[in-house]
């Protein structure tokens, strides 16, 4: 694999194709949820990319690291639920942890997104196979050591692993056995986050 | 589904349009999404905030006012609020003697109103925070979620609001509160589905002839389902659901309470039924609210509350509440 660095010119396309995916996938979210949430998955995710695309694209922030601390800082005001701040905590910490550099590396693309996804299960308090986001992020996080394309494939892997899974997290659980048998909205919209990662490589 | 709207992504912003213009008596910024009481900040008064997805009217925006909360910040429909809307509203109401959260236990709510507290902090306001948990239909444990905020929530806004307007400190009113909670616990029943706006359709299919046992106030299906059951029946079912939880060794308040769907006719039917049920358990009723308080959009069903109160809280259960939602004593 060549490791070549990614600007931040390349973050925003990444956001931007993120928000498409969401934009794309949104009924679909917005379906799995009502299984075995709220209905809602879809639309917040929806609204909150939508704001991001509108910020960046207003005021292009000058590395990677700004570009995703921005964006989480956006989910987290516009989001609302549980995956504002999950997700909003994902992308501020993963663009803290790049700090200034104008551009970055996969491999510490990789150390970013861990230390995102570390925050993500504090503040959550998942472990993998509780049925939630971390499902396909762990796996999509540690596959990027492989390509991108690799990583996408992973997390969208581990979005359908969590079909059998029963519910520890979030409103899923009140349903106990009744959340098996059902993928995991917030597992399928962070596998769109490493979809989009390997579409804007390509 | 038929709804009384415009266009879903309005709904929310349409209803805060609608309070401003029957409640002259709040401040409702439409923009920002914050209700607060049009005398806030009150001199020498601890403030009580509280927020939560909307889809619950009157919760929570319904019960700002003397006696009751300060402010109000309503999310998106069955959705958290953001951290931005509680500090804001945080900040209006405080009066320098600290804002006190009320915080139904979903991770969503929790979430945001932990960050809020930080970022409130932050700016100076001392703030408090307690979580209402009183859903016995969830099996609670240390790996899941814990139980759901429901019922109880109106009789913390309402015990507590009390206990502010009285003049205590934010300890005392946050004592109060957390006492409410630990005395509280709710079932709910559902005889039909929701239909969020952005949907427009139940959010899950409840065949006729059928009821859902356990449900939450946010159209997520229940633990159980059973053939349809008479209202004596569900009494039974739902009071000794708590009662297997919480053994009252004093009166207790009761909320019955529609969903948003059920007629008065019925739920006035279901709370005598509550009533004989309570009697022939041997716990003794305090006082009894009847209506449509914690409803779910149009979700047809009931829940029941029961919080045990000593005199302190009896007391502040009956002091005087000026509300759009709950009003009484004035």
């Amino acid at each position: 694999m060549v490791d070549t660095g990614f600007d931040a010119g390349f973050f925003v396309r990444w956001m931007v194709a993120a928000a498409g995916l969401v934009e794309q996938e949104a009924g679909r979210l917005t379906e799995l949820d009502s299984a075995i949430g709220d209905a809602d998955h879809g639309t917040n995710m929806q609204r909150g990319f939508a704001a991001v695309v509108k910020t960046l694209e207003s005021e292009p922030p000058a590395t990677p690291g700004a570009v995703l601390v921005t964006a989480g800082r956006q989910l987290i005001s516009t989001v609302g639920g549980a995956s504002g701040p999950l997700y909003g905590t994902l992308l501020r910490r993963a663009g803290k942890s790049l700090g200034e550099a104008s551009e970055v590396t996969v491999a510490e693309l990789q150390a970013g997104l861990r230390a995102g996804v570390e925050s993500v299960r504090e503040l959550g308090g998942a472990a993998p196979g509780d049925k939630t986001m971390v499902d396909a992020l762990l796996p999509g996080v540690e596959a990027l050591g492989t390509s991108l394309d690799a990583a996408a494939g992973a997390a969208e892997e581990g979005a359908l692993a969590t079909v059998p899974m029963r519910a520890q997290k979030g409103r899923a659980s009140y349903l106990g056995e009744r959340s098996i048998g059902h993928q995991d909205p917030g597992a399928t919209s962070s596998a769109l986050l490493f979809a989009a990662l390997a579409e804007v490589a390509r | 589904m038929r709804m009384l709207i415009n266009v879903a992504e309005t709904v929310v912003a349409d209803a805060l349009r609608g309070m401003a213009a029957a409640h002259p008596e709040l401040v409702v910024d439409v923009a920002n999404r914050v209700i607060v009481r049009r005398d806030a900040p009150v001199a020498g008064k601890v403030a009580l905030l509280s927020g939560g997805g909307s889809g619950h009217e009157p919760l929570h925006g319904g019960f700002v006012g003397p006696g009751m909360l300060d402010a109000a910040c309503p999310g998106e429909v069955f959705t958290s609020p953001v951290p931005d809307q509680m500090v804001r509203a945080a900040t209006a109401v405080d009066a320098g003697r600290g804002v006190l959260f009320v915080v139904k236990n979903y991770t969503g709510d929790v979430l945001n109103f932990r960050m809020a507290a930080e970022l409130a902090e932050d700016e100076g306001v001392q703030v408090a925070s307690v979580l209402v948990d009183d859903d016995v239909a969830v099996r609670d444990s240390t790996f899941t979620a814990g139980r759901r905020g429901t019922g109880a929530t109106l009789f913390v806004e309402k015990i507590a609001g009390a206990a502010a307007e009285e003049g205590m400190p934010l300890e005392r009113v946050e004592a109060v509160a957390r006492k409410v909670v630990a005395s509280s616990r709710s079932f709910g029943v559902a005889l039909s589905a929701c239909s969020t706006p952005a949907k427009g359709s139940p959010t899950f299919d409840l065949p006729p002839g059928e009821l859902e046992l356990g449900v939450g106030i946010h159209g997520e299906p229940g633990r159980e389902r059973r053939a349809m059951m008479t209202s004596h029946e569900i009494a039974d079912f739902a009071v000794d659901a708590i009662l297997e939880d919480l053994r009252p060794r004093l009166p207790v308040l009761v909320l019955v309470n529609g969903m948003g769907a059920t007629p008065l006719l019925e739920l006035y039917g279901f709370g005598a039924e509550v009533h004989r049920v309570l009697d022939e358990r041997g716990v003794s009723v305090a006082r009894t609210l009847v209506g449509n308080y914690v409803t779910s959009l149009d979700m047809a069903g009931c829940s029941v509350t029961l919080c045990q109160v000593d005199e302190e809280l009896l007391r502040l259960w009956d002091a005087p509440v000026a509300t759009a939602g709950l009003r009484w004593g004035r």
